[in-house]
């Protein structure tokens, strides 16, 4: 346990940011240059913490507050410090290529965006670090207010209406986690994020089974922002929103939140004891289960390309729930990694929809043949992004699916046969994502467009739109190498640095669990 | 320091003199009027804080009127629950007045002197029922006050003669209600000092005039506060009032008469008393409950402002009447009631400035002409959406802490009351949904919807900001801030030896530990 303040200070970045974004608004270049200096240093701070952590430490701080036992305050272990890591270096980023599909696409109110943009942020770090449920829920919170600007930025009646589909999902599943973690200080008197979930709350097993049964689908409720179906619906609503608010909503922070929240409560509040003994891992892996398959059938009905996407998240972040169902150290670790790995999968594949955007003004995929010839390295890196979704080397997605498939057989051993159909849904779901992310791929790359006629014209996205799809794809494939090649001793201590040490961070974090 | 002993009295004797030499210098000089309130109110608030402070430090103040002893003389007892409660009124108070001069010269060019003095007598009846020790010197201050307010309602004329008439009626029947119960009381035990009635009244508790006696209290009190049902003269009262007279019987009148259930309740009665002989907490708690749901449901209906804060005040209340309640069974009760005494008076204060501020201006009332206020009244509309977001509960703001504490309080609950526990917290989280529901139609409005006329020009067009005075601002921001800031201390430690004073005073026990 070490005490240090970087952790506030990681907080602050953004949350000084924001109001000097606001009245630095008659400055543009002025005002993005301190959305991007508040990125990077936001992003080293978070990297500065990172040695301990591969020590084993665990950075404190905290304030007691009135209610005796709990303490608003931050702990970074090396799972906060996935979610901190993917966030931050994601969202440097997403605000270059805003600046640069903002001011291609002449779109309105920047500043308030801009400035929605870093509380949002401010949010998922706070997410990200918090110590216990209470500081959790006001990070939840904060992002569920600061991303309706965002949803709303259009202004026109059908962003108005997605935005209040998006807060009338959202806030009402923060009654139920606020009401989860009343519920959980009442019985236990704590809150904190417990390595092997909290004992007291263990204690209570089996003279209140059920209360702990209602009070885990309180907190599955509560964290709506995972998507988990039938509860999804505001997600696809929300892609009126401008191209980075997806990328924001689906890669950085909202629905990462969501999915970090729910691996949180089955691994650091009840624990994989508990969980196992009530029975809920099979329940929440029946639900993750239904969410892929059936999210992935959608998927192959939409020919908006972010519907499409948008869908395809909502399957992927089931793939994580899964993991953690699953309650065996692979299946866990698989979801762990699975975090950061589709962060920079799926924010690769929104870059390049704004990007077609921005250079074609096309939506759908219909329309999008022979792109990949005039829009050669944005198509390259949806391949790669696309690539990953399926599960396909040399795109990272694959080793996150290795896991959690090892994990899903490990399951089937230890815990109960009946956990093999798992295996079978993710591999079932990955040819659905196979399904409908190759026509694109054969669309752009393989159809000719009609009545063009002669070699068409490179035509891409300006350079600030480019370079950040070409990064976040390039990294994909990096961590799959870094996988690849971390056993060679020799080349370890880079590929470990340059992959933000993720592996380490995903097995310190595994050991915690079972501990 | 011998004047400090006196500061209890002297916060009211200012204050009333100040009342009269308002009357005179207004006599000679219109413009003599504000100054002269300004200061005395600024002095009565630092009085205040220092009464706070000592008695933090070294516990409850007993000043004798006149140095007669009690139960003979009138006294002033001050503990740590109702220096707190003459802080936030006098607070609230500065904050009105300051936004009150640019305010009331438009509103009631004509009236600036009399508005000043009616205005301090008000505030010379809030300060009187906080500070007085004894119950039908509470009574006086009431009618003090409330006839104080009568005449500020009315001052605005057309329709708020006729709320101002239904609050005269409404208000008296509270306050005969009030005084048939401490004449009961003084016809059972002899004496009026809230103290000595505390000790006399327990063996009388099954006495069937001392039963009584409370719930004439109970329900005159209710009135004052207006509790749903018993709210009805409130709406009307807090629409068509002048801008800065809402604000102030908003948020420091109704606290101080919420201040006299408490005291009624907790220092004159006891728990003992309500848990043995008189059931009214879980009726206080269901009441309040049904006010809750029933007053948000009412703000949605609405189109007007004004008129949908005064219902969100109807619910408010609620809020924390059910933390009155609730602190039989759980200390927390208590803590979110006086917690949100603050927290509703700064969120309510700074969303009646921003209403008032939008009708001072542009003279708009109706949330369906609010397209676009966001670019014209920048200030007030921030910091009219900081309060309704408060409002809503959204953490770290000061709803927040309210909620929180009242959840774990009807969690608490479900110890005595398992199914009205359980029902507690899902009427406090459904009130948050309401909220957001009739809050968030109007940020709507006053930032994204676009009007329908299109003069949201493109390429940039300055749009002409609009927004108020300076001095209608300031008060407006400064609440705004605390909304955020008053959240975050109260989710700290720091008020907590405040707190456990509180409950030792009013004999609620300690704060439950695991």
């Amino acid at each position: 346990m070490v005490e240090m303040l970087t952790p506030l200070f990681v907080i602050l970045c953004p949350l000084i940011a924001a109001p000097l974004i606001l009245l630095l608004g008659k400055w543009p270049n002025i005002r993005d240059g301190v959305a991007i200096a508040a990125g990077i240093a936001t992003f080293s701070l978070v990297l500065s913490m990172i040695n301990p952590i591969l020590e084993g430490d665990v950075i404190r701080i905290s304030f007691q507050t009135l209610l005796p036992g709990v303490a608003v305050g931050f702990k970074v272990d090396a799972f906060g410090m996935l979610f901190a890591l993917t966030s931050s270096s994601l969202w440097i980023l997403v605000t270059i290529y805003s600046i640069g599909y903002m001011r291609s696409l002449k779109e309105h109110a920047q500043t308030r965006f801009f400035f929605s943009f870093a509380l949002a942020i401010f949010g998922a770090l706070g997410i990200a670090m918090s110590a216990n449920l209470v500081t959790m829920f006001i990070f939840y919170e904060i992002l569920t207010v600061s991303t309706y600007p965002l949803v709303i930025h259009d202004q026109t009646a059908e962003a108005l209406s997605a935005g209040h589909k998006y807060f009338a999902y959202l806030l009402t599943s923060g009654c139920f986690f606020l009401f989860g973690l009343m519920l959980v200080y009442y019985l236990t008197g704590t809150t904190d994020f417990t390595n092997g979930g909290i004992a007291a709350l263990g204690a209570l097993n089996p003279a209140h089974k059920w209360t702990l049964i209602i009070l885990f689908f309180c907190f599955l409720l509560g964290f709506l922002k995972a998507a988990w179906m039938p509860f999804h619906s505001w997600l696809p609503s929300a892609m009126v929103a401008p191209t980075p608010v997806s990328a924001l909503l689906h890669a950085v922070a909202v629905v990462k939140a969501g999915v970090f929240g729910i691996v949180r409560i089955v691994c650091y509040i009840y624990g994989v004891d508990l969980m196992t003994s009530l029975g809920l891992g099979l329940a929440l892996a029946c639900i993750a289960g239904f969410t892929m398959i059936v999210a992935n059938l959608f998927a192959i009905a939409q020919d908006n390309l972010k519907r499409r996407l948008a869908y395809s998240t909502i399957n992927q972040l089931s793939y994580i729930l899964l993991g953690a169902a699953l309650l065996t150290p692979d299946g866990v670790k698989g979801a762990m990694m699975h975090i950061p790995f589709h962060g920079y999968m799926k924010i690769t594949l929104f870059l390049c929809a704004g990007a077609i955007m921005v250079a074609t003004g096309k939506k759908n995929i219909s329309e999008m043949a022979g792109i990949g010839k005039t829009m050669p390295v944005t198509m390259l890196a949806f391949t790669v992004g696309a690539l990953g979704m399926c599960g396909i080397p040399p795109a990272v997605g694959f080793i996150s699916k290795w896991f959690l498939c090892a994990g899903s057989v490990e399951a089937a051993e230890t815990i109960s046969p009946v956990m093999i159909m798992f295996l079978f849904v993710l591999l079932i779901a990955s040819l659905l994502d196979v399904v409908y992310f190759f026509p694109i791929i054969h669309t752009a790359f393989f159809k000719d467009p009609e009545g063009v006629a002669g070699e068409p014209k490179v035509k891409e996205a300006p350079p600030s739109v480019v370079i950040p799809l070409a990064i976040t794809a390039t990294f994909s494939i990096i961590f799959f190498l870094a996988f690849i090649l971390r056993p060679v001793d020799v080349l370890a201590p880079y590929v470990d640095m340059l992959s933000m040490h993720i592996y380490d961070l995903v097995d310190i974090a595994v050991g915690n669990v079972f501990t | 320091m011998v004047l400090a002993e006196h500061f209890p009295v002297l916060v009211i004797v200012i204050s009333m003199l100040a009342a009269f030499t308002i009357l005179l210098a207004g006599k000679v000089n219109k413009k003599a009027a504000f100054p002269i309130a300004l200061v005395t109110i600024f002095i009565q608030l630092l009085l205040s804080l220092s009464i706070l402070k000592r008695v933090l430090t070294e516990g409850t103040i007993h000043y004798w009127l006149g140095g007669w002893s009690p139960p003979w003389g009138i006294e002033y007892v001050i503990d740590a629950l109702n220096a707190f409660v003459l802080v936030v009124v006098l607070f609230m108070s500065f904050m009105c007045v300051i936004y009150s001069k640019r305010s009331i010269e438009k509103e009631q060019p004509r009236n600036i002197v009399l508005f000043y003095v009616v205005f301090q007598l008000l505030i010379t009846g809030l300060c009187g029922i906080t500070v007085t020790g004894d119950i039908f010197n509470l009574y006086v201050f009431l009618e003090i006050s409330a006839l104080a307010a009568y005449a500020l309602i009315a001052v605005a004329g057309g329709r708020a003669l006729k709320a101002s008439y239904n609050y005269v009626i409404m208000g008296s029947l509270g306050a005969c209600f009030f005084l048939l119960g401490a004449g009961f009381l003084y016809a059972v035990t002899g004496t009026l000092n809230m103290e000595d009635l505390s000790r006399l009244l327990p063996p009388l508790y099954e006495n069937r005039a001392v039963q009584a006696a409370f719930v004439f209290f109970a329900v005159g009190l209710s009135i004052k506060v207006a509790l749903f049902p018993l709210h009805v003269w409130q709406p009307d009262a807090y629409t068509y009032a002048p801008s800065v007279v809402s604000v102030i019987i908003a948020t420091a009148m109704a606290k101080v008469s919420v201040y006299a259930l408490i005291r009624v309740i907790f220092s004159v009665f006891t728990i003992e008393f309500i848990e043995s002989y008189v059931g009214i907490d879980v009726a206080l708690c269901w009441i309040a409950a049904i006010g809750i749901i029933a007053g948000s449901v009412l703000a949605i209906m609405q189109t007007n402002l004004k008129r949908m804060l005064a219902y969100s005040s109807v619910a408010q209340i609620g809020y924390i009447v059910l933390g009155i309640g609730l602190a039989p069974m759980s200390a927390w009760g208590l803590v979110g009631a006086v917690a949100h005494i603050l927290n509703h008076a700064l969120m309510k204060g700074c969303l009646f400035c921003a209403a008032g501020a939008f009708i001072y201006k542009l003279g708009l009332w109706d949330i369906r002409d609010f397209e676009g206020l966001g670019k014209k009244m920048p200030y007030a509309s921030f910091a009219f959406t900081i309060a309704a977001i408060s409002m809503i509960g959204v953490p770290p703001c000061t709803g927040f802490a309210s909620k929180l504490f009242l959840i774990l309080a009807s969690l608490q609950a479900t110890e005595t009351l398992p199914f009205s526990g359980y029902f507690f917290v899902a009427v406090l989280l459904t009130s948050t949904l309401l909220n957001l529901a009739y809050f968030w139609r109007v940020i709507d409005r006053i930032y994204f919807v676009k009007s329908e006329e299109g003069h949201e020009e493109v390429g940039g067009q300055e749009i002409k900001k609009a927004d108020v005075p300076f001095s209608m601002v300031v008060p407006m921001l400064i609440l705004a801030v605390l909304c955020i800031v008053v959240g975050i201390l109260w989710l700290t430690n720091l008020p907590l030896p405040f707190i456990e004073q509180v409950l030792a005073d009013l004999g609620v026990g300690v704060l439950p530990q695991w």
